[in-house]
């Protein structure tokens, strides 16, 4: 049995920050993820990221991922339990990680989950056939592995995640049809994202959907068609392309399961993702001793992920006893706010409004 | 459209454009950055103090009388959204932020391409270099090439030729 005042369930930026947060305050910290290096989405992103120039915007994502993993990999009071999965919790407060041999019982004072996302799926004919990626998949096997799993591709979703994978694809050297979306406008990417690959040469084709992928056991061609603005099939709209993946960015939804099993109160929140966990500022959820960072408390971004774990992670070591400087967790609060004044997080904000007004 | 696309137009650009006697002068930045996202490095990178912005989610403004055309902001964008733009008699110069290898060669020949990625123009590399990004750490490559003065509000990006 390991008794970490803190366990951190997930190792992306948030789940990091939480850990070193914590940890800083005194707090022994265990901080597992089931993949085996630390980092989460942000070791998979290879360009640069926006944010404030002072707290790392300009980076690449790996790049950050490696200073937090530094740091939390030298410091004495966190302990990491890597290519451990967490998955189960139970109401004598025990918790279960474990891999395909092994398994550890943990019990902590304080949990955070930080647990990210999942990616949404959508249908259509044959979505089953080899060759029909989620948009992570790709990102892990090029920028992870080095693996390149087509030649040709199609992407469906113009949002943040379609338009960077599809310029992370052009940077690998393959060939990017087109991104389509059902959408009249932008499905969400930053307008300066979209731009970039529209002059490298990729269309993005708007009111346009996909109806199915077809070959011999594995994709070869896409047929797509327009909509109208009630989304209804034009016919005489049919496009076919010729493409050997057809990656899907439709979406993220936020990974919370291991929270429906402890009976934490969640609200279905569309701007935020889906269902999402009832958490306060400092990410406490209806259960008084768990809390929430990162996207599996509403799909943001990394520079909020971040700031959340770092508010959850000495929240937790406030709890416990230890020294904190509340001026501290304020002035993270207030770079939160700063940071959501943009008018592109108007929905998340109107989301955990949303989220607030349900009460516990 | 912009907001349907991300794509600016010419009501855009003008918001942001150098004058056509200051791209004689000397080489100056010029952005295409009109979003409200919140991100800041370019103001950050500018040794001039030529860029500022209110507050972090507002879009950059350039001062191109301070403007020295140093490349450092163009290195610097994670939206690759900042040009070196410059007038010569005879040819337009652009220099953007290439984050593709292998890497072009000076005196290579390209395609020029518009915001839509379509060949618009013959082009010329004419310097390849890099300059270091935020961090001062990584460096971020720069290309220079040249069009016909005509084309420098148009062209974007290029394309090597077999
Ligand atoms: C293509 C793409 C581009 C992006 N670009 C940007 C950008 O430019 N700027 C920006 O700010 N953000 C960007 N983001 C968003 C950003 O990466 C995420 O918002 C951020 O990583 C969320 O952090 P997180 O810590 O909440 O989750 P994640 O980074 O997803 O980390 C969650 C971790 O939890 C682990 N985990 C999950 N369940 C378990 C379990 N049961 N047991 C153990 N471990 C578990 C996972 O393995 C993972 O490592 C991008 C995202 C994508 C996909
Ligand atoms: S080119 Fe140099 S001086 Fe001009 S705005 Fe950019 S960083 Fe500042
Ligand atoms: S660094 Fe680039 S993307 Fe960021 S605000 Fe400045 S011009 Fe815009």
């Amino acid at each position: 049995m390991i008794e970490p005042d803190v366990l951190v369930v997930g190792g992306g930026p948030a789940g990091m920050n939480a850990a070193l947060a914590a940890a800083n305050a005194g707090a022994t910290v265990l901080l597992v993820d089931r993949f085996q290096n630390l980092g989460g989405q942000l070791v998979k992103q290879t360009h640069k990221f926006f944010g404030w120039a002072a707290r790392g915007a300009g980076a690449r994502g790996f790049e950050l991922a490696q200073k937090w993993e530094g740091e939390i990999q030298n410091h004495p009071r966190i302990r990491t339990l890597l290519g451990f999965e967490v998955i189960g919790a139970y109401k004598d407060g025990i918790w279960l990680a474990a891999d395909l041999e092994d398994f550890y019982k943990i019990k902590p004072k304080r949990v955070v989950i930080a647990t990210g996302a999942s990616e949404r799926m959508i249908t259509f004919e044959n979505n089953d056939y080899p060759g029909v990626y989620g948009a992570g998949a790709v990102q892990t096997l090029m920028n992870v592995y080095g693996v390149l799993p087509g030649e040709r591709y199609l992407i469906v979703g113009s949002g943040n995640v379609g338009v960077i994978v599809a310029y992370q694809l052009l940077q690998a050297q393959a060939k990017v049809e087109a991104i389509i979306d059902i959408l009249p406008r932008l499905g969400g990417a930053y307008w300066v994202h979209a731009a970039k690959i529209q002059r490298a040469g990729v269309p993005i084709l708007l009111k346009r959907t996909i109806t199915g992928v077809y070959g011999e056991g594995h994709v070869e061609r896409a047929e797509t068609i327009g909509v109208d603005e009630k989304f209804q099939p034009i016919p005489g709209t049919e496009r076919t392309f010729s493409v050997d993946v057809v990656l899907l960015a439709v979406g993220l939804m936020p990974l919370s399961e291991l929270l429906f099993e402890l009976g934490v109160r969640e609200y279905y929140i569309p701007e935020l993702g889906g269902f999402v966990p009832w958490h306060d500022e400092t990410g406490r959820t209806s259960h008084p001793e768990i809390f929430v960072a990162g996207d599996v408390a509403g799909i943001e971004e990394a520079t909020t992920a971040a700031l959340q774990g770092r508010i959850s992670g000495l929240q937790t070591a406030l709890d416990l006893g230890y020294e904190v400087n509340k001026d501290e967790i304020d002035e993270l609060k207030m770079l939160l706010t700063q940071f959501r004044r943009s008018s592109l997080s108007e929905k998340v904000c109107q989301g955990l409004e949303r989220l607030h007004t349900k009460g516990v | 459209m912009i907001e349907v696309d991300g794509v600016p137009t010419f009501e855009n650009l003008k918001t942001s454009m150098p004058t056509e006697e200051r791209m004689r002068k000397k080489a100056v930045a010029m952005h295409e950055c009109y979003q409200d996202i919140p991100c800041d490095p370019c103001v950050y990178s500018c040794p001039t103090k030529a860029i500022t912005m209110e507050t972090l989610v507002s879009t950059p403004r350039i001062n191109h009388e301070l403007c020295n055309g140093c490349g450092l902001c163009v290195a610097a964008c994670p939206g690759i959204a900042i040009f070196l733009m410059e007038l010569k008699e005879d040819r337009g110069l652009i220099t953007l932020a290439y984050e593709f290898v292998p890497l072009p060669n000076p005196g290579e020949i390209v395609d020029g391409l518009d915001r839509y990625g379509r060949a618009v123009c013959e082009a010329r590399v004419e310097r390849v270099y890099s300059l270091p990004g935020i961090d001062k750490k990584t460096k971020t490559s720069l290309v220079r090439i040249s069009v016909p003065p005509e084309k420098i509000m148009e062209v974007r990006f290029f394309r090597r030729r077999e």
